[in-house]
C-alpha cells in the first residue's frame, strides 16, 4: 500500500500576509445553493477576498454559520471543477440548519482545508480495480474522489465501482453525477433500504451487492464512507472478498472542533481524527477501532 | 449456447464447491428458465415447490398492500438464490417475486429435492448448511436496515 505519508497529503488553505490565523474562519459568499434532499443541501461558496484555494478530494472545512457555530463539511467539490466550492450539508443541528437555510448572498466562515484525502494520487490506486462504497450523505466526501479516478488518464488504472446505498430513493443524492460517472466508464450500483412503490432499482444494504461486482481483489482497493456500522460491515466483506485490508480506506469522523489537532475533541484512539484522519487506512488500529465499544 | 444445467448448478455460488455428484444429484431436479420483464416467478399464498438459482437479471421480493400496492423490501441479483419456502411446512411462497427485466435462473424441482435430500443424509446436511448459510446473510442485513443507518447517520 501507499506509505501514510502518501496517503495523508494535505494542502493548506492560501493565506494572506495579515492572516489572523487557522483558527479565524475567512469569509465566503455563497454563490449557489442546491437542495438535493429533504434535509441534505450543497452550497458553492467562493471567498469573498482573496484567492481560491486548493483541496484534495476527502478533506474538510470547518464551515461557521455565523452567530451560530461551526460544524466540519467535507469539501465535495472535484478538482476538474473550476469554480465555487462546494460542501454538501446534512441538516441534524442548529449550525447544520443555519448553514442549510443559507441563501445565495449570504456569508459562510471557512476554515481549511484540513485532514487526510483519499490519496488519489497516490501509488495505492494508481494500479487495479477501486471500489467506492457510499452510504447516504457519504456519498458527498467521496464526490471529488470518484470524480479523479473516473477521470484518470493513468493507462495502468483499473476500472471503477461505485456502490451507494441510500435510505430511499428520494435520498440518493448527487443523481447527475452518478449518471455522468456511468457514461464515462464506471460501473455503478445504487441500492436503497427502502422501495417506494414503482421503485425499480436495487433494494438491500450495500454489501448485498459487493458479490455482484466483478473487481479483481488481489490488485484492487476500495474507499469507504457512510455511517461506522456500515463501513464496518464493507470493509469486513471486502476483505472477505479478498481485498487486502491495507488496500481499503475509510473515512471517520468524531468531534471535529480546531481542525489542527489541539484541542483533542475527535480523539479516537491514537488518532486525533481532524488531523490523522479523516480518511485513514483500514487496516491495524482502525480495523480493532471499528469493532471496539467506546466508552 | 446454453451451458448444461450441470454446469450451471455447479457454477451457483449457492453450490460452489460441491462434489461434482453432489451438484449432478441437485441438477437431475434442475431446468433451466427464463421470465419476461415484470412476470411473476412465484406469487404468495402458493405451493411453494422451486429453488430458484438467479443467473441474470433482478428478481424483486415483493409483498402486496392493498393502500400501497406491491413493496419491493429486496432484490436478488446474479449469483443469488429465491425461495425458501419449499424448505419449510406448510410449503407455501410467503412473498411474490417478481422479474424486473429479463431474468435467467436454474429451477429446482423442490420435491425432487427434499426427496434426495430424505434418501441420503449428506446431501440433506449439505443442502441445510448451504441454504441456512444464505439466510443467515439475509437475517443480518435485514438486521441492519432495521437500524435505519442512513436516516440518523453524521457522516459528512
Amino acid at each position: 500500500m501507499g506509505s501514510t505519508a502518501e496517503s495523508t497529503g494535505r494542502v493548506a488553505m492560501q493565506r494572506s500576509a495579515d492572516d489572523p490565523g487557522p483558527m479565524s474562519p475567512i469569509p465566503h459568499r455563497v454563490v449557489g445553493r442546491k437542495v438535493e434532499t429533504g434535509d441534505v443541501t450543497t452550497l458553492s461558496l467562493v471567498p469573498v477576498a482573496g484567492e481560491a484555494w486548493r483541496f484534495l478530494p476527502g478533506q474538510f472545512n470547518m464551515l461557521t454559520a455565523y452567530g451560530v457555530g461551526e460544524a466540519a463539511i467535507s469539501v465535495c467539490s472535484s478538482r476538474r471543477e473550476v469554480g465555487p466550492f462546494r460542501h454538501t450539508v446534512r441538516d441534524v443541528g442548529p449550525v447544520t440548519a443555519a448553514l442549510c437555510r443559507s441563501t445565495v448572498g449570504d456569508i459562510v466562515g471557512v476554515r481549511g482545508p484540513f485532514g487526510t484525502s483519499w490519496g488519489v494520487d497516490d501509488s495505492l490506486l494508481a494500479t487495479g480495480d477501486v471500489v467506492v462504497v457510499a452510504g447516504g450523505i457519504g456519498l458527498a466526501p467521496l464526490r471529488g474522489a470518484i470524480d479523479d479516478l473516473v477521470h484518470r488518464t493513468d493507462a495502468a488504472g483499473g476500472r471503477v465501482f461505485v456502490v451507494s446505498g441510500a435510505r430511499e430513493p428520494a435520498q440518493v443524492i448527487f443523481a447527475d453525477d452518478l449518471e455522468a460517472w456511468r457514461r464515462d466508464g464506471a460501473e455503478i450500483a445504487v441500492t436503497v433500504d427502502m422501495a417506494p412503490t414503482g421503485w425499480r432499482g436495487h433494494v438491500g444494504l450495500v454489501t448485498s451487492m459487493l458479490s455482484e461486482i466483478d473487481f479483481d481483489p488481489s490488485t484492487s482497493s476500495a474507499l469507504i464512507c457512510g455511517p461506522e456500522i456500515m463501513m464496518r460491515l464493507t470493509a469486513r466483506a471486502l476483505v472477505d472478498r479478498g481485498i487486502d485490508p491495507g488496500r481499503i480506506r475509510v473515512s471517520l469522523e468524531r468531534n471535529m472542533q480546531c481542525g489542527l489537532g489541539w484541542c483533542g475533541h475527535c480523539q479516537l484512539g491514537p488518532f486525533l481524527l481532524c488531523r490523522d484522519g479523516p480518511v485513514l487506512p483500514y487496516a491495524g488500529a482502525v480495523a480493532q477501532l471499528l469493532s471496539e465499544r467506546e466508552r | 449456447m446454453m451451458r448444461p444445467v450441470a454446469e450451471l448448478v455447479a457454477s451457483h455460488p449457492l453450490f460452489a464447491g460441491l462434489p461434482e455428484g453432489t451438484t449432478a444429484e441437485i441438477a437431475a431436479c434442475a431446468r433451466n428458465v427464463a421470465f419476461l420483464p415484470g412476470e411473476l416467478v412465484l406469487a404468495e399464498g402458493q405451493p411453494a415447490d422451486t429453488l430458484f438459482l438467479v443467473r441474470r437479471g433482478r428478481v424483486a421480493i415483493e409483498i402486496h398492500a392493498p393502500d400501497r400496492g406491491s413493496i419491493v423490501v429486496e432484490t436478488v441479483g446474479p449469483g443469488g438464490a429465491v425461495g425458501w419456502s419449499w424448505m419449510f411446512p406448510p410449503y407455501r411462497w410467503q412473498f411474490d417475486a417478481r422479474a424486473l427485466g429479463p431474468v435467467g435462473a436454474v429451477a429446482i424441482d423442490a420435491t425432487c429435492l427434499r426427496a434426495k435430500a430424505d434418501a441420503d443424509d449428506a446431501l440433506g446436511r449439505l443442502l441445510v448448511t448451504r441454504v441456512a448459510g444464505v439466510l443467515l446473510q439475509r437475517l443480518q442485513a435485514t438486521r441492519i436496515r432495521l437500524l435505519d443507518l442512513y436516516g440518523t447517520d453524521r457522516a459528512r
